[in-house]
């Protein structure tokens, strides 16, 4: 068995104000994988990416990438955030450019580099465009156009698309398992959306919060392209949502 | 590709004359036909009439009408204030723009300087008319210190504000994708705190310009403010009215060349672009 890219062991943590956001999650994630954190607001799903991403220290147990203890972000898991965080000064071509321009390649590569992902995402009548003259699902293929730019091992996204309006956001799924294919990339996906999950991921990885912790694990082996309204899909959901549920029906008893 | 934007189809709508030009001159001709009327109804007033502050404005600029120690000075004495105004404005924005950095990004620096400046603010540069003469003698050291001043805070606080209120996201999206805690400063302060320092600068200019009069007030021999001075001791208010119309109107054009330049520069910007 190849030796995982990711491991968490007992990775908890305890904000300074005493509020534990998340106690003992482990988790063994292996190269290549798409994995889905879902959970309800407060279960640590968000917590537990931006540990992986090294934006948030680990107060206990601990997060080892690829052999080494996270001690702080870095240029090998790049990262997708909800509201993009592209560079509002620089053109969707020198966003895409920006990490390989940061990690200190010559700038003609940078751009040919960042052309080719242009490319890619299907930017190209985009290239020169500012953020804010692009919509919501431009950004978001901006943002993911520079992760891949930048030679990241793994994609860390964080609830991509839960801006973006149903239409776009299936596309981008699409897409997403497209390029995950071509890649190899290992991917660490946010969501709150059970079917979004259900629908991408090679395993699902259930959480419930106070305080925040990982509850199940499912391994989806449904074939791809996945069909949201068949029999073994609904199954599955069906039996996550009784596990996502599980907690609310505790805490109102 | 659903989401790509398609440009609008062109609007049909019926041919409008744009009544723009018109809406900004109707302001201007009111003022000018009141005072006129002012004028017409109270000849022999204290204030000249519109047609007397034409006619210095002429002789200000070519001379020929009243041949005195005013005639043909609107030149030099512009150009005179102007190299204070900006360079005034350089020397605030040379000390303001390093100094709001240091303040906006470094708490120390913050905790320390802070409360002096903000006692500092309030002081208006009239008030240091006195000081700044003993402190720099009379004449046109003291005029571009007073200068400087006025142009100074503007520029200070909108810098401060403008590095201290950068994105935290950007940090992340920057460091995850491989910047050093050391360079964040140039790739994403410096970048992304440019549409508030322009801000800073522009406000800092427009009051390089207010103040200019004030800065003049210090025995210099030269300057639009030193003519209003001087016109004014002589009772020739037909000339304050006419050096006021100069002062004004050149800082018009100087804030729209730097409005010009923003546009350029900061295309990227949705406040600017």
């Amino acid at each position: 068995m190849t030796p995982p890219i990711l491991s968490a062991i007992n990775a908890g943590k305890v904000y300074p104000g005493g509020i534990e956001a998340l106690r003992n999650a482990n988790l063994t994630i292996a190269p290549g994988e798409f994995v889905c954190l879902i959970g309800a607001s407060g279960c640590g799903k968000s917590t537990l990416l931006r540990m992986i991403a090294g934006f948030e220290t680990v107060t206990s147990g601990q997060i080892v990438v690829r052999g080494k203890e996270v001690a702080g972000p870095g240029p090998d898991r790049g990262m997708v955030f909800q509201d993009y965080g592209l560079f509002p000064w620089l053109t969707v071509r020198k966003n895409i450019a920006f990490g390989p321009i940061a990690r200190g390649k010559p700038k003609a590569g940078a751009m040919a580099v960042a052309d080719r992902f242009v490319s890619m995402m299907g930017l190209d009548r985009f290239a020169d465009s500012y953020p804010h003259q692009l919509s919501g699902g431009m950004k978001q293929r901006v943002a993911i156009g520079r992760v891949l730019a930048n030679d990241a091992r793994m994609a860390l996204m964080d609830e991509p698309f839960g801006a973006l309006d149903a239409m776009t956001r299936e596309h981008l799924q699409e897409e997403l398992l497209t390029i995950w294919r071509a890649t190899g990339l290992t991917v660490v996906f946010v969501t709150h959306s059970l079917e979004e999950a259900i629908y991408l991921a090679d395993r699902v990885v259930v959480m419930s919060p106070g305080p925040g912790r990982i509850v199940a694990e499912e391994r989806i082996a449904l074939e791809r392209p996945r069909d949201v309204s068949s029999p073994e899909f609904n199954d599955i959901r069906r039996r996550l949502a009784a596990l996502l549920h599980a907690d609310h029906a505790t805490e109102a008893a | 590709m659903s989401e790509a934007v398609e440009p609008l189809p062109a609007e049909t709508a019926p041919v409008r004359i744009d009544a723009t030009p018109l809406l900004r001159i109707v302001v201007p001709v009111l003022l000018l036909v009141g005072w006129w009327a002012e004028t017409a109804l109270h000849p022999g007033g204290l204030i000249p009439a519109p047609s007397e502050v034409g006619v210095a404005l002429w002789d200000l600029a070519f001379g020929g009408i009243n041949d005195d120690a005013f005639s043909q000075m609107l030149l030099p004495d512009l150009i005179a204030s102007a190299s204070r105004v900006y360079g005034a404005f350089v020397l605030a924005a040379a000390v303001a723009l390093p100094l709001g950095m240091l303040i906006g990004r470094l708490r120390l620096v913050r905790e320390m300087l802070e409360p002096t400046l903000q006692v500092l603010r309030p002081v208006p540069v009239t008030a240091w008319l006195p000081l700044s003469m003993i402190m720099f003698g009379i004449g046109p050291k003291s005029a571009f210190f007073l200068v400087a001043l006025g142009s100074f805070f503007p520029i200070l606080l909108n810098t401060i504000f403008a590095v201290r209120s950068v994105e935290p996201r950007l940090f992340e999206a920057a460091q995850m994708l491989g910047v050093s805690p050391a360079r964040l400063f140039p790739k994403v302060v410096l970048p992304a705190s440019l549409p508030g320092i322009f801000t800073g600068l522009r406000l800092g200019l427009g009051l390089a310009w207010v103040v200019i009069v004030v800065g003049e007030m210090t025995g210099v021999q030269t300057g639009l403010g030193a003519m209003i001075m001087d016109a004014r001791q002589l009772s020739r208010t037909e000339i304050v009215i006419a050096g006021m119309a100069v002062i004004g109107v050149a800082g018009f054009l100087s804030d729209y060349a730097v409005l010009m330049l923003g546009r350029k520069l900061l295309a990227w910007s949705p406040r600017h672009g």
